[in-house]
C-alpha cells in the first residue's frame, strides 16, 4: 500500500462519562442489546451534570442483572443480598447523613422480595434515590415471573402466560408516600438523565421507574424480537404524560407505556423529621448524628 | 482509645441484662441500631432508643429483622459503630445478612436474648439452643466470634468487648445472652468513660490511589475504608479479589473464603476467654455458659461437698471454641459434664475435643426454666463413679 495513503487513525475521544465507571471491569456482563446500560450511562452523565461531590454518593444493588450496577460506576458501591439493597442503604443513610444515597436495583429486587422495604423506606421518606430498572422478569435466575410481569405475558414460570396482576409501581410507590415518581423507558436517554439529574437535587424517597428491554429472556419468551425491536415499541407506544394520575399508569402486555414524571412534592425526610421532633421535645439535650458519621471514627 | 463519655453512664446500678447491653453497646461507641421489637430482647433496643438522641445516636425500627440486619451491615460501613438485638425468630431471619457482613468483613455486634425454640417456641423463657446457629446459622463457610454473659454486669463488660473484638477481626460478632440474664436485675457498675478501653475502627492510611479494599497489609485482615471518604471502593457478597470485584473461580474463593476462616482460627489463645476453677487437680469438669454456669455452680458445690474433684470452665468467648484448653482437659480428667438448656449443642463439640479420650456427658433440657442443679450432680457423680 501506498505509504502516503496510511494516516493515523483519528484519535478516539474519551467517552465523556468513562471517569464515572470502573472501566477495568469492562466488558461488564450484560447481553447485546440489554437496556441495563443504558441506565447506568444516565445515571454517570446526571452525576456529570450535577456535578455532586463523587466522594460523598454511594450506590446500593441487590442481586440481579439490574443489580450489578454498583459494580460498573466509579463510587463507593455496595452489591448486597437479593431485596436488601434499601435497607443496607438506610444504614448507610442514617449512619452518615451527608451521603447521598442511591439504590439501582432490579424489579424482582426492589419490589418482589424487597417489596416490604421498598414501601416502608417511602412511607418515612427515607432520603434515598431508587431507580428501578424494570424488565417485567427476574433476568438474572433465566426469565422466571415477576411481581411486574404484564397479564398474559410469558414467563419460564408462567410458561402459558401470566395470570397473577402485576404491581404499577409509580403506584404504589406514590400511595406508600414517595414524593418524587417518575418513569421513563431506556429509549427516553435525555429524559431519563434529566429526571435523575433533578432527583438528585430533590430530597427524601425518589422513585425512578425505568422499563427496559431483555432481549434474552422477557423478548425471546414472548417474541418480541431483538433489543431494538424493543426500543422501537417504546418509541411506538410509550405515551409521555407528566402529572398523571398514578393510579392510570398500570402497563398491560405490548400496551402504551405512560412515561412522565407523576410526583414532585416536597416532604419533610426522614432524618429532618427526626431532627426537628428530637428538636422540639428534647431541647438542648438532643444531640443528632454528626454529618459525617457516629462517634469513633478516626 | 478510651470511651465518650457520652455514651457512659459512670456509677452503680441496679439493672437487668438486657438495659446493661444496651449500656455497654452505648459506651463502646455504638451509635447506629436498627432492630425490630420480640421477647425477651426489646428492652436493649427500649433502653438505646430512649438514651441515643442525648448522644448523636440514631435507633429505626425497621420493618423486619432481615432489613435490621441489613442495615447494620449498611451504617458500619459509614465507621458509625452498628448493632442489632434480636431473639430466636429474628435471628433466623438475619442469617442471610450476617453471611454478608461477613463476607464484606464488616464489624458489627448481633444481639440474641435466647428463648426457647424451635419456631415461636417459649417467647418469655429462657433456653440456650441457639448455639449452634450462630455458628452456622448462615450459608457457606465461615467463622465469627460468639460470647455469653452471666450476669448482668457481663452483660455491660462483655458487650464492650464485643465491640472490640468486632473492629479488631472485622466479623460480626454474636452476643448470645439468654432469657435469665436479660431478665435478671442485679448490680452493674459502669466505669468512668477513661478507665473503658474501645478499640476504633482500623482506617487505612493508603493514599486513595494505592487502596484496595481486601489488600492485606502484614495482618490478616484488611484495612478499612468508610464510605463517603473518597476511596470509592467497591464490595460485594460475591466472592470477590483484593480490589473487592467480584471473580467467579476457585482459585478466588480459597483465597477470599480461606482467610475468613483463618483470620478467627488462626487467632488461637487471643481469642480464648474463660473462667476456670478448680481444674488442675479435677477428676470431673463442667463445662457450662450464661445462666447455666450459675446453676452449675451449686451442682459443683454439692459434688465437692461429696468429695468429688471437680472442675470448672466457664465459656465467656464461646465461639471460637477453647480447643487447646479442653483438649489438654481430656487427657488428665475423668470426664466432663456440659449443662446446657438445649438437646445437645456445646456438648458436640466437646466431645469432638475429648476425641474418646474421656467420656462427655450432657445435661439439658429445652428450656423454659434452668436446670435443677441436682441433675447436673447426679451427672457429676456418674462420671466421678465410672471413673473410679
Ligand atoms: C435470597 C435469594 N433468593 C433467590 C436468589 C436468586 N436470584 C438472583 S437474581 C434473582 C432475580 C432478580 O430479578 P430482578 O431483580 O428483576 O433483576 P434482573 O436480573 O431482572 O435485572 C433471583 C431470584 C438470590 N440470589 N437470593
Ligand atoms: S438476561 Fe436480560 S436483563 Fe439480564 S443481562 Fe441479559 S438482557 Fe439484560
Ligand atoms: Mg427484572
Amino acid at each position: 500500500m501506498n505509504p502516503d495513503l496510511v494516516r493515523d487513525p483519528l484519535p478516539i475521544p474519551e467517552h465523556p462519562v468513562t471517569p464515572y465507571l470502573r472501566m477495568e471491569r469492562i466488558p461488564h456482563v450484560w447481553c447485546p442489546g440489554c437496556g441495563i446500560g443504558t441506565v447506568v450511562k444516565c445515571f454517570a452523565s446526571a452525576l456529570e451534570r450535577t456535578g455532586v461531590d463523587l466522594e460523598k454518593v454511594s450506590v446500593v444493588s441487590g442481586i440481579g442483572c439490574s443489580g450489578r450496577t454498583a459494580g460498573y460506576l466509579r463510587l463507593d458501591g455496595f452489591h448486597t443480598t437479593h431485596g436488601r439493597a434499601i435497607p443496607f442503604a438506610t444504614g448507610l443513610k442514617l449512619g452518615r447523613p451527608e451521603l447521598l444515597v442511591s439504590v439501582v436495583s432490579g424489579d424482582g429486587d426492589l419490589v418482589g422480595i424487597g417489596g416490604n422495604h421498598f414501601i416502608h423506606a417511602a412511607r418515612r421518606n427515607l432520603d434515598l434515590l431508587v431507580i428501578l430498572i424494570n424488565n417485567f422478569i427476574y433476568g438474572m435466575t433465566g426469565g422466571q415471573n415477576a411481581p411486574t410481569t404484564p397479564l398474559m405475558a410469558r414467563s419460564s414460570t408462567m410458561p402459558f402466560g401470566n395470570f397473577e396482576p402485576p404491581f404499577n409501581l409509580p403506584h404504589l410507590a406514590a400511595s406508600s408516600g414517595a414524593p418524587y415518581v417518575a418513569r421513563w423507558t431506556c429509549l427516553h436517554i435525555r429524559r431519563l438523565t434529566w429526571a435523575i439529574e433533578e432527583a438528585i437535587q430533590r430530597k427524601g424517597f425518589r422513585f425512578i421507574e425505568v422499563i427496559a428491554p431483555c432481549p434474552t429472556l422477557y423478548s425471546r419468551l414472548n417474541k418480541l424480537g431483538t433489543g431494538l425491536s424493543g426500543m422501537r415499541f417504546y418509541h411506538d407506544k410509550a405515551e409521555i404524560r407528566h402529572g398523571a394520575d398514578t393510579r392510570e399508569v398500570a402497563i398491560g402486555f405490548q400496551e402504551p407505556i405512560i412515561c412522565g414524571k407523576f410526583v414532585d412534592e416536597e416532604r419533610p425526610t426522614f432524618n429532618e423529621l427526626m431532627d426537628s421532633h428530637y428538636g422540639k421535645v428534647l431541647g438542648e439535650k438532643y444531640v443528632p448524628m454528626p454529618a459525617e458519621g457516629g462517634y469513633l471514627h478516626g | 482509645m478510651k470511651a465518650d463519655p457520652a455514651g457512659v453512664l459512670t456509677g452503680a446500678h441496679y439493672l437487668d441484662g438486657d438495659f446493661a447491653c444496651g449500656e455497654g453497646a452505648m459506651a463502646a461507641g455504638c451509635r447506629f441500631v436498627a432492630g425490630y421489637p420480640i421477647t425477651p430482647s426489646t428492652e436493649v433496643v427500649e433502653r438505646i432508643s430512649r438514651r441515643f438522641p442525648t448522644m448523636g445516636g440514631t435507633f429505626i425500627q425497621m420493618e423486619d429483622e432481615l432489613a435490621s440486619m441489613a442495615a447494620v451491615v449498611g451504617g458500619s460501613w459509614t465507621g458509625t459503630k452498628s448493632m442489632t438485638v434480636t431473639s430466636g425468630p429474628g435471628f433466623s431471619l438475619m442469617m442471610e445478612n450476617i453471611g454478608l457482613a461477613a463476607m464484606m468483613e464488616t464489624p458489627c455486634v448481633v444481639v440474641n436474648v435466647q428463648r426457647g425454640g424451635p419456631s415461636t417456641g417459649l417467647p418469655t423463657m429462657v433456653g440456650q439452643a441457639d448455639m449452634m446457629q450462630a455458628r452456622w446459622g448462615s450459608h457457606g463457610d465461615y467463622e465469627v466470634i460468639a460470647l455469653s454473659p452471666q450476669s448482668p454486669q457481663e452483660a455491660f463488660d462483655l458487650t464492650v468487648e464485643a465491640f472490640n473484638l468486632s473492629e479488631i477481626y472485622r466479623v460480626p460478632v454474636m452476643f448470645m445472652m439468654d432469657e435469665c440474664v436479660g431478665h435478671m436485675t442485679e448490680r452493674v457498675v459502669i466505669p468512668e468513660a477513661d478507665e473503658i478501653e474501645v478499640v476504633p475502627r482500623r482506617l487505612t492510611e493508603q493514599s486513595k490511589e494505592e487502596f484496595l479494599p481486601y489488600r492485606l497489609n502484614g495482618h490478616l485482615v484488611p484495612e478499612f475504608a468508610r464510605a463517603g471518604d473518597g476511596y470509592r471502593f467497591h464490595t460485594t457478597g460475591l466472592t470477590h479479589d483484593e480490589r473487592g470485584y467480584p471473580l467467579m473461580s476457585a482459585d478466588c474463593q480459597e483465597a477470599c473464603v480461606h482467610r475468613l476462616v483463618d483470620k478467627i482460627r488462626g487467632a488461637g489463645d487471643d481469642l480464648t476467654h474463660i473462667e476456670e476453677d478448680g481444674t488442675d487437680d479435677a477428676e470431673v469438669v463442667v463445662i457450662s455458659y450464661g445462666i447455666t454456669a450459675r446453676v452449675a455452680r451449686m451442682a459443683i458445690t454439692m459434688a465437692r461437698e461429696r468429695g468429688v474433684p471437680t472442675g470448672s470452665v466457664r465459656l465467656i468467648v464461646v465461639w471460637p471454641f477453647p480447643e487447646r484448653v479442653i483438649t489438654e482437659l481430656a487427657g488428665r480428667v475423668a470426664g466432663f459434664v456440659v449443662p446446657e438448656l438445649n438437646y445437645g449443642q456445646i456438648s458436640l463439640e466437646v466431645e469432638r475435643l475429648a476425641a474418646g479420650r474421656c467420656p462427655v456427658w450432657h445435661v439439658g433440657h429445652g428450656g423454659g426454666t434452668v436446670h435443677d442443679p441436682e441433675a447436673i450432680l447426679e451427672k457429676i457423680l456418674e462420671a466421678a463413679k465410672v471413673a473410679a
